[in-house]
């Protein structure tokens, strides 16, 4: 099946913003989340490189409350496009035994994302660093550029940021800046579908809907990955057919009820979808400019 | 859907209620989501300007900061689709200090939004996004006249708004421009018809935005590919990657490389999904060539029988983007297609009065200025002019030192000046006489502020050096003001061609064989690296004087500091112009050197270690 036309132009224009990376970066890296917009993503390095193998790392900032299905797809993915996996987790976050149910979202996520993202960025000297945002994803990322500048100490500054013109990306940086890369940032959510049914991409089964142990907690519903997760008084495990939009860390991840169970089911599904992707992503909820305060302090 | 989004801007005043506007058509459109929905309603309650209403202007003001000022300071990119088409739009601001946001999103944008509020009509700002948006080729405008509700629904304030507006249009030469009455609060004209308007039958902003052809016949301009990266996975493998950047490639075609002028044929269309016959504008493909010819990222490909322009100057309209000014004569790192090269303002032909179109004389640009330069780069390359191909005929100049995106440009024409001026092959080079003279040639440069010691040191160290049989030659700033430079000032541009002469005659010296000794405060950082590559790293030798601005003044040895203290010498370095202290100078000398002779000396042996003498 040949790809629809406005799919080939994204593909074409990720390829592009790839490669541009490839060509003038000492040592890039790309994260890779595990998720349907990594999925995609990692492809694309593949169409890019080809014939040559991909050229760059990809790196998985592991909080060890991943559920266990995404930890099985990434050791898999990583062998099937023949790419060099690294895993850091931040190793006094797990000394001090800073957990989502504990500590709480915030705390969870600015020590053992944030933080365990910039010290691998500075552990390996990666100068750029692929990440797969999506404008359409939230308001502050609606704003971020293809390539989007950080200063020392990975800052970043919404008002110091290099105005993209054309397709002219300004790669030039110093010692200690860097660049984090968006190939994706004009891709929507359909797009990210559409394209992994075309190109049969691998995604993790938690995608798809099907009975999963589940336990209502204010208001969400969460999957009781392991039992890590201990029951509050008054809640109970029930079996209920759910999938996931967004995967993160399973006690920060909501599910949806749903009955999609093929790609066609959740392309169906998300276009007639009234709610948002992200809306079942705790983290993002603390507070309503929160992903524009956890961008500054380094987070993707 | 089977066709690419089209992408639009949306500019004008910064209260014109372009965030509303965006907001209702994502509203309308049902883009927004429950919970967004639910978020909006809490925004509105804190942060609203429209009372019990939601404001939908707080859909798109994303960032925190703006949002508690009530405006937008950068470029929004956001998407949404109906039944017919997709669309990416972006916000840009009306701030006059954001202007190059707003260039930014007209440069990927097929199609301009203006709006006018109908309360101010045709504003300066109107006027200056109008230009911008001609200026970097966007042919199709729409003008939404909007808060028309406050105007009572007026067709005759409509009427005279657009009759304005076309005044100035007219002379910007923009091909089609469509004017409609909206009130993005109320939802008037944007995707429903106004029941508020009968004297208005056009059609709504949305119908107008899914029917508008934008297409851009890229296929059938001539070819141009852009080498991006050259992919080298084994010995038998050597393709060039990138995208066409305009026309179609064939197996077969007989290709050049546009620089060089070498010929080959392509092999191979390579892609991950298996090989093609053809290639067309906006495809992302590898190339294989049948000859091994010399290729790398910045070169670009083209047929052989419609070329690109291959000169190293030009004219372009430049927009400049940061608070630095831009000065004619100082080096930047610009980029065009994927290539970077060092180039220069040579000559600010005007600048653009944006309000009146008129064209005024200046010496630099600052922030938000539009000038029309002739510009050259340190080797020739391959471009377009801008309207026939905005791809080969667009770059960007990048500050050398900050690496800040500085100016963005778009190429009006070619100069054919420099192919006409051939050089004079020599005999005798500069090799030969460095084995005469039993030393290498290099320009020792002194930098620092008025009075640190330089022309001192240097004439010690000019002495000694004569002393050893070494050719010698000395350039002192004040001398050379004398003469050759006598036509320049002290304003930050003549400083700099003041350094760009010394450096070409220094330059002349070290080809005859010398070691030039050059006694400049040269402050900027910029010039003395342009002076440096002038003639290669190994011939420059960067020396620091590096004494305190209050030891300078103490010495005061022609009373120069104390004028400027009482006003009588304006911008005098260290005062109330800057000094730009080197990084990375390869010998500083302070006060541990001890006296002048003492600093010659250690000069001295250090370009013995540097093997420049014998």
């Amino acid at each position: 099946m040949s790809l629809p036309l406005n799919l080939k132009r994204l593909e074409a224009e990720s390829i592009g913003i790839i490669r541009e990376v490839t060509a003038e970066f000492r040592n890039p890296v790309m994260l890779y989340s595990i998720g349907k917009d990594s999925g995609v993503m990692l492809h694309l390095a593949m169409k890019a490189s080809y014939p040559s193998k991909i050229p760059f790392p990809l790196l998985h900032v592991d909080t060890k409350w991943k559920f266990d299905a995404m930890i099985r797809h990434r050791d898999q993915i990583a062998e099937r496009y023949d790419i060099k996996l690294l895993v850091y987790t931040n190793p006094e976050g797990l000394a001090r035994g800073i957990n989502p149910i504990a500590s709480g979202s915030q705390l969870h996520t600015q020590v053992m994302k944030t933080e365990a993202l910039k010290q691998a960025l500075d552990k390996w000297g990666f100068d750029a660093a692929f990440g797969g945002a999506r404008r359409d994803e939230e308001k502050s990322r609606a704003k971020e550029r293809v390539f989007s500048f950080r200063s020392v100490g990975h800052v970043w500054d919404p008002r110091n940021q290099r105005p993209e013109l054309w397709q002219l990306y300004n790669t030039k940086i110093t010692k200690g800046e860097t660049i984090r890369v968006f190939p994706l940032s004009n891709w929507t959510e359909l797009d990210i579908w559409r394209y992994t049914r075309a190109e049969n991409i691998p995604v993790v089964p938690l995608y798809f809907a099907a009975p999963r142990p589940i336990v209502k907690r204010d208001g969400l519903l969460i999957m009781r990955d392991d039992d890590r997760m201990p029951l509050l008084p008054g809640e109970i495990e029930e079996t209920r057919m759910v999938r996931f939009r967004s995967l993160g860390c399973y006690p920060l991840s909501a599910a949806i009820e749903s009955t999609a169970a093929t790609l066609d089911d959740i392309i169906d599904e998300t276009t007639a979808s009234r709610t948002s992707e992200r809306s079942g992503r705790l983290i993002d909820s603390d507070e309503s400019a929160s992903m524009e305060k956890k961008k500054r302090e380094g987070y993707f | 859907m089977n066709s690419t989004p089209l992408r639009f801007l949306t500019c004008g005043s910064v209260d014109d209620g372009k965030s509303t506007l965006i907001g209702r058509l994502l509203y309308d459109t049902k883009q927004i989501m429950q919970d967004q929905l639910a978020a909006l309603e809490c925004d509105s309650r804190k942060h609203g300007t429209t009372g019990v209403d939601i404001d939908l202007a707080l859909l798109v003001d994303g960032l925190e900061t703006e949002r508690e000022q009530g405006i937008t300071i950068d470029v929004a990119y956001r998407s949404f689709a109906t039944p017919r088409r997709a669309f990416i739009v972006a916000d840009t601001p009306g701030h006059e200090q954001y202007t190059r946001n707003m260039a930014t999103g007209a440069s990927n944008s097929d199609v301009a939004v203006i709006l006018i509020d109908a309360r101010k009509g045709v504003l300066t700002q109107t006027r200056r996004h109008s230009y911008i948006c001609t200026l970097l080729g966007l042919r199709n405008i729409i003008v939404a006249v909007n808060k028309i509700d406050l105007v009572g629904y007026s067709g005759e304030c409509f009427h005279h708004i657009v009759g304005d507006y076309l005044g100035f249009a007219k002379a910007l030469g923009i091909s089609s421009i469509t004017a409609i009455p909206v009130s993005a609060r109320f939802g008037d004209n944007v995707t429903q018809p106004s029941v508020n308007m009968c004297w208005y039958d056009g059609p709504t902003l949305l119908d107008h935005l899914e029917s508008l052809d934008v297409h851009q016949e890229l296929d059938e301009k001539p070819l141009r590919f852009p080498v991006q990266w050259v992919n080298r996975p084994s010995l038998d493998f050597r393709g060039f990657s990138g995208t066409l950047a305009s026309g179609t490639v064939k197996r077969g075609d007989r290709v050049v490389v546009a620089a060089s002028g070498t010929s080959s044929t392509v092999m191979r269309i390579v892609t991950a999904d298996g090989d093609l016959m053809q290639a067309r504008s906006g495809d992302a493909v590898t190339l294989t060539l049948a000859d091994e010819i010399d290729i790398a990222r910045g070169d670009v490909i083209a047929l052989s029988n419609s070329r690109p322009d291959v000169v190293d100057q030009f004219a372009a309209h430049v927009l400049w983007m940061t608070q630095d000014e831009m000065l004619p004569g100082r080096s930047y790192m610009m980029r065009i297609g994927t290539k970077y090269v060092p180039a220069r303002v040579t000559a600010l032909k005007h600048k653009v009065e944006v309000n009146t179109l008129e064209h005024i004389a200046a010496e630099t640009l600052g922030l938000n200025e539009i000038g029309f330069c002739n510009l050259s780069t340190s080797v020739p390359v391959a471009l377009d002019s801008y309207v026939d191909n905005r791809a080969t005929g667009s770059f960007i100049l990048i500050d050398r030192f900050t690496n800040e995106t500085a100016g963005a440009g778009m190429i009006a024409f070619g100069l054919r000046r420099s192919t006409n001026i051939h050089r004079q092959s020599v005999l005798v080079d500069k090799l030969a006489r460095e084995r005469m003279n039993g030393h290498r040639p290099a320009i020792l440069w002194f930098t620092g502020l008025s009075g640190s010691g330089k022309s001192t040191i240097a004439s010690i160290l000019e002495r000694d050096l004569h002393a050893r049989g070494v050719h010698t030659y000395m350039l002192d700033g004040d001398n050379v003001r004398h003469g050759l430079n006598r036509d320049l000032g002290f304003t930050d541009v003549d400083r700099v061609e003041n350094i760009r002469r010394v450096g070409e005659v220094a330059k002349l010296f070290v080809d005859a064989g010398m070691i030039v000794l050059c006694s400049f405060i040269s402050p900027f950082r910029a010039e003395r690296q342009m002076v440096r590559e002038l003639v290669g790293a190994e011939e420059f030798v960067e020396i620091f004087i590096n004494t305190p601005l209050e030891e300078c003044m103490r010495r005061d040895p022609k009373g120069l500091y104390a004028r400027a203290k009482e006003g009588k010498i304006k911008v005098f370095t260290g005062i109330d112009s800057p000094y730009e202290a080197p990084e990375r100078p390869d010998i500083v000398v302070d006060a541990s050197f001890g006296d002048a002779d003492a600093a010659a000396l250690r000069i001295l042996n250090s370009l013995i270690e540097r093997s420049i003498l014998g």
